[in-house]
């Protein structure tokens, strides 16, 4: 054991005071002392993106940042992606074009996507392929994710070319 | 599984992170940079450091730019960065089409460029373009800078020549020139995996002739180099086919190649052979794909 340190953590605009092992990962943290278990983790090793969130900006594995490295830099997860009770328009693509089955992966594909598209809508086929081959899903076959993730990005130009 | 404990440190500066280097390396103090390996290791339980110095609050040490016909490439410049940088010039083009091949885009917003280099996975692309361009590691220590070329830095698999209170700095790569042409081939199982043999060839075409030659292997042997029997082939001649098809040959017969429980020494030969004739031929297009 090492002394735990208090730290603060800025997620989905809220502040969380934890005290933690310098040795906790962000994914354990924000499930464990923020409470917010919408983050799933799946291999512990980078491999399988089910612990993809926002960092700062930019997307990252939360499994392979300890939690006393994100301090004062604003963490998104999926419990942000909702305006309240209305979906974000990714996470209700995905329901209509059946994009999950156990759900497992979802959390790591929706904070990949949104980021993606937020940042870019207008990904050729090949980058929106290479983006998604970064998480693992064992029940959809990646085809209905695929669709959803299109859906969302065609409805995102058509609004900006309106 | 999880990390077994560890004492966190986060110098600000360069003077602070040495001096702490200094102070915890002999007792197994490691630098943490993107921790896109040394957390997955650590994870396994496959190294247990018993300090980690967390360069990531560094001032100083994100440069990313051209001095004096040479790019310099600080600690902190992640994977990503080199998607967006606009430095110019074929070097650009080059890092640019080899970053795509390295993991995926989470990865790469983390990890790190010379954090590649001091891991030295063989199956590295930074690795890679370090040894086949002739990159130059600066590393630091309160003993002062030292600076290593490639050729004398990677020692092994996951093995370098650093010192264990150094850390890489930066990381130079001399530009280069404007009619240089290049070709990176890569064979992996999976999109973003690890690499089971890839090449990078850069040339130019002087009347046709093959001129500054640098054909360079990774992931098949234990460190990245240059094959000098491939080059010393095609150098000065017409690049037709037949010869392409001789260098990569040649290649595959020149290296000890590594083996694992999916991949024996006939098939490293075979994917060697391949990814150098396709990279010397894209080279030689002037394509990449």
């Amino acid at each position: 054991m090492t002394d735990k340190l208090a730290i603060t953590l800025l997620v989905n605009n809220e502040t969380h005071q934890v005290l933690i092992e310098p040795r906790k990962t962000l994914a354990d943290t924000i499930r464990d002392d923020c409470g917010l278990t919408g983050t799933h983790i799946g291999c512990e090793h980078g491999v399988c993106g089910a612990c993809t969130i926002i960092v700062d900006g930019e997307p990252v594995r939360s499994c392979l940042m300890f939690a006393v490295q994100a301090q004062n830099v604003a963490i998104e997860t999926v419990e942000g992606l909702a305006d309240g009770d209305v979906l974000h328009p990714l996470q209700q693509a995905f329901m209509q074009h059946h994009a999950l089955q156990c759900g497992y992966c979802t959390p790591g594909f929706l904070m990949l996507a949104s980021h993606a598209l937020d940042r870019n809508p207008a990904m050729t086929e090949a980058e929106l392929l290479d983006l998604l081959s970064s998480n693992l899903c064992r029940c959809t076959g990646y085809q209905n994710i695929l669709r959803a993730v299109r859906a969302v990005a065609a409805d995102m130009m058509a609004k900006r070319a309106a | 599984m999880k990390a077994a404990p560890f004492i966190y440190h986060r110098p600000s500066s360069v003077d602070e992170a040495v001096a702490l280097l200094a102070e915890h390396a002999p007792h197994d103090g490691r630098v943490l940079a993107g921790g896109q390996s040394l957390v997955p290791i650590m994870a396994f339980r496959l190294s247990r450091p018993a300090h980690l110095i967390d360069i990531n609050g560094v001032a100083g040490i994100n440069t990313l730019q051209i001095d004096n016909g040479t790019l310099r490439i600080g600690a902190l410049v992640r994977h990503a960065a080199l998607e967006h940088a606009r430095f110019g010039g074929v070097l650009e083009a080059l890092l640019r089409a080899v970053m795509r091949h390295i993991a995926h885009a989470p990865i790469r917003s983390r990890g790190t460029f010379c954090g590649s280099l001091a891991h030295a996975d063989p199956a590295s692309e930074w690795c890679l373009v370090a040894a086949t361009l002739g990159a130059e590691m600066v590393a630091k220590s309160t003993r002062g800078e030292r600076r290593i070329p490639a050729a004398d830095f990677f020692a092994g698999v996951m093995s370098t020549t650093l010192e264990a209170d150094e850390f890489l700095a930066e990381v130079r790569i001399p530009v280069l020139a404007d009619d240089a042409q290049f070709g990176f081939r890569e064979f992996n199982r999976r999109a973003g995996d690890f690499a089971m043999a890839m090449s990078l060839v850069v040339l130019r075409l002087d009347g046709g002739k093959v001129a500054d030659l640098r054909i360079g292997l990774g992931g098949a042997e234990a460190l990245p180099r240059r094959i000098a029997a491939a080059e010393a082939l095609l150098l000065g001649q017409a690049p037709t086919p037949a010869l392409i098809e001789r260098a990569a040959q040649a290649a595959a017969a020149d290296i000890e190649p590594l083996e694992d429980a999916q991949t024996d020494a006939i098939y490293r030969r075979e994917l060697t052979a391949a990814m150098i004739a396709r990279a010397i031929t894209d080279a030689v297009r002037g394509t990449t794909p």
